[in-house]
């Protein structure tokens, strides 16, 4: 009957989209727009959204209207409050957006842009936002539980201490690469150094204004903190140019390091409303805004690809990161297709504020898929530049040298003919003294933000303007993380010492707070400092690093999701979670082992010690260490970091285990297993089909 | 006859909706929502002033336990 007039526009939006992703992957020789990206990538949410997510609602969750959801029966006005769900919406994307979805297709660019734009469509749909959806689901059934309590309790307390500790590793890592983007980003850059470091005091301001002169007025406080940042960027110029100022804001990446972390020890025990909060307005805002800018500037100036569609380190020769494709390419796109941490916030704040059960689907699947545009987006921005200025900006130096004309030499030699000239041209017009071997993703992005945004608005003369402004909207929410991270990691710190002494948990209480914010920077500040004094950039380190880990939190959620799903005995349904976590457990595990035993120096970390460790044993010393004591802390940091890899891998391998215990439990008993809170639901009988 | 007055409306609704987005992503909830609660369940129950609402809701993001002021990737 209507079966046309249903389905017939959304065959329309399929075909549209396939057209658009032939053009994209087909066209070759001449540069396709970057509008056509954008179409495909649209029209594949709106059929995942309108079909997949439909049939796991319904199918698979079976989203019951008429059940209370924990907002409703357990409304208190504060954390439990039904919400309207476009407001919840925004509220879940701006938790969940952050820069891994920015750097991480900015930095698989060097495969070119459509493996890297197929594995963030495929992603998405298929493991992402499943991901976001179902955590939503199965926390918002339990009462907005966390995702360790709801580990223990569907999978056991073992499985749930394991994933706690997991989750402490994977945090100091993100904050470790967030940090070191910082660093890389702000290394030798006077102008960029001194609007980020005036963030602080901007906030402070903002702070107090909020806290003693208008309480609770943050929309008014935000614009007098956006005019004053817009300001700090403004005059940054002149900072950077004066013959005084310009060298005091001028920072190694080492001075930096232990800048940011003395910053992020003393900001995670000032008060919140001093720096924090008044800070997390700023970032968040300017956020939202940027993203929605980039976008409309991609609309308007419609620019055309100029990386290659494939490059030809595809064979895993690139100089950005090595390894093949299969799998490391997976591992670094990371957050823009699937991520782990979304499991966190979706059983964190989002599943407590849910009005009806059907919201979740737009809210849980709807804000991943936005934050995948996100990441079409961040790759369009890498590649819409000169592809010799993206190798130059993310090439070791190492490879490249320092100089313009022994990295044009080098960049062309890569096969992307470059000169001196355009290397120094483009340093001048974005303000920079250099942009040879900016690794890290930033610089990157901020270069092809501002080519595409001073495109639209104020042309050339504003693109230094531009380049700043999307090094500070980067580097401040990288810096609201820090902060905020290390704030959430002293409080884990505090509880798993406080198992041994109870009386480290008061977090009132100051020699506890100070001793447990000290281990918290300590831990993220250690490979931070490793990667900044990194030969190789670091970001070749730690990125794949906070990749596994972060895509092995996502296959732990998955693993927690597919026994609910055996628990609710729909097991014929369990495909939706079995295929994205079996995907993920290959591409982990792979990378994970390459990462350690594999011969290549490049990629190993224990080859890499071997290499410096036979050096060492014949007196020999290898760059960049310039002493035998620099030597021996290479050769540690090494096995540290293949000790960790360890540990991933063990993590995940164990939780799988349990997953799979816990399935089969579950097929073997009679009836529902799942344990969910609503009262009527306790053995609650299996609903006809 | 009416149109206007319900266009009036509907962009009243889409500035709430857009303000109480906007203070939401940064961890500060309904206040007006939070008052009536109090003021519907527990009358006997004195509701925290606007001002309360907010140090309260601030602490409560960035406090214990509690990650929501924790931006991931």
């Amino acid at each position: 009957m209507g079966a046309i007039s249903k389905h017939g526009p959304w065959a329309l939006v399929g075909a549209l989209g396939a057209a658009a992703l032939s053009i994209v992957a087909v066209e070759r020789g001449e540069a396709v727009n970057a509008l056509w990206l954008v179409v495909a990538a649209v029209c594949v949410y709106l059929i995942a959204y309108r079909y997949y997510s439909l049939f796991i609602a319904e199918k698979v969750m079976r989203l019951d209207p008429a059940r209370e959801t924990p907002a409703v029966r357990h409304n208190d006005g504060l954390d439990y409050v039904p919400t309207n769900k476009t407001v919840l919406f925004g509220h879940h994307f701006a938790a969940i957006a952050g820069a891994g979805p920015l750097v991480g297709p900015v930095l698989a660019a060097q495969m070119g842009y459509l493996p890297g734009m197929l594995w963030i469509l495929a992603g998405v749909v298929l493991a992402g936002a499943v991901q976001d959806f179902m955590v939503l689901f199965v926390s918002m059934r339990r009462d907005g539980r966390s995702l360790g309590e709801l580990i223990r309790s569907e999978l056991g307390t073992i499985p749930g201490i394991i994933a706690l500790i997991g989750t402490f590793l994977i945090m100091v890592i993100l904050l470790a690469v967030l940090a070191l983007i910082v660093v890389k980003a702000l290394a030798e850059s006077p102008w960029g150094t001194f609007t980020v470091m005036m963030t602080i005091p901007i906030a402070m301001l903002m702070g107090i204004y909020t806290r003693y002169i208008r309480p609770g007025r943050i929309g008014e406080v935000s614009i007098i903190g956006f005019v004053l940042l817009m300001a700090a960027i403004i005059y940054g110029q002149n900072v950077a140019a004066s013959p005084v100022w310009g060298p005091a804001f001028t920072f190694t990446g080492t001075q930096l390091c232990w800048l940011l972390i003395g910053y992020g020890f003393v900001a995670s025990i000032l008060p919140v409303w001093l720096l924090l909060a008044p800070r997390d307005y700023l970032s968040t805002f300017l956020k939202i805004g940027t993203i929605v800018g980039l976008a409309l500037g991609i609309a308007v100036v419609a620019p055309h690809m100029q990386m290659p569609a494939m490059t030809k380190f595809v064979d895993g020769t690139g100089p950005v990161w090595s390894g093949q494709l299969f799998p490391f390419l997976f591992i670094t796109i990371a957050c823009g297709s699937v991520s782990g941490f979304h499991s966190l916030i979706s059983s964190g704040t989002t599943p407590k504020l849910i009005a009806n059960e059907r919201d979740a689907r737009f809210v849980g699947y709807g804000g991943m898929l936005m934050e995948s545009f996100v990441a079409i987006m961040a790759l369009i921005s890498a590649c819409v530049i000169d592809p010799g200025v993206y190798f130059t900006m993310n090439t070791p130096a190492a490879i490249v040298g320092t100089t313009p004309e022994s990295a044009a030499a080098a960049v062309t030699k890569l096969g992307f003919p470059i000169t001196a000239e355009t290397i120094t041209q483009t340093a001048q017009d974005v303000g920079e003294h250099t942009i040879i071997s900016r690794a890290g993703g930033a610089p990157t992005l901020a270069v092809g933000m501002a080519h595409i945004i001073s495109s639209a608005v104020g042309g050339k003369a504003m693109m230094a303007f531009w380049y700043h402004f999307a090094i500070l909207f980067e580097a401040l929410f990288i810096l609201t993380a820090v902060d905020a991270g290390t704030r959430a990691c002293r409080f884990m710190v505090q509880d798993l010492i406080g198992l041994a002494v109870p009386s480290f948990k008061d977090t009132a209480s100051w020699v506890p707070s100070i001793v447990a914010t000290a281990i918290a920077v300590g831990a993220w500040g250690y490979f931070l400092y490793q990667g900044v004094t990194d030969p190789l950039g670091g970001i070749n380190t730690l990125w794949p690093l906070f990749g596994i880990s972060n895509q092995m939190l996502a296959a732990v959620a998955l693993t927690l999701c597919t026994v609910v799903i055996f628990k609710m005995k729909r097991e014929r349904y369990a495909f939706v979670t079995i295929i994205p976590t079996l995907w993920l457990c290959i591409c982990t595990l792979t990378a994970g082992w390459q990462k350690i035993f594999s011969a290549d120096p490049r990629i190993g970390f224990l080859a890499h010690a071997d290499r410096y460790a036979a050096a060492a044993a014949e007196g020999k010393v290898l760059p960049p260490a310039k002493n035998a004591d620099q030597m021996a802390q290479i050769i540690f940091n090494d096995r540290i970091d293949a000790a960790l890899a360890v540990v991933f891998i063990g993590l995940v391998l164990a939780i799988g285990a349990f997953g799979v215990l816990s399935c089969i439990r579950a097929l073997r008993a009679v009836g529902w297993t799942a344990r969910e809170s609503d009262a009527t639901a306790g053995g609650r009988p299996v609903p006809a089909e | 006859m009416g149109s206007s007055q319900s266009l009036m409306e509907r962009w009243k609704t889409l500035q709430k909706c857009v303000c109480d987005g906007a203070r939401l992503m940064v961890g500060q909830g309904d206040y007006a929502a939070y008052a009536e609660h109090i003021r519907r369940t527990h009358p006997d129950q004195r509701p925290m002033s606007e001002v309360e609402f907010f140090r309260n809701r601030e602490n409560a993001r960035f406090g214990v336990g509690n990650t929501s002021g924790f931006r991931c990737c």
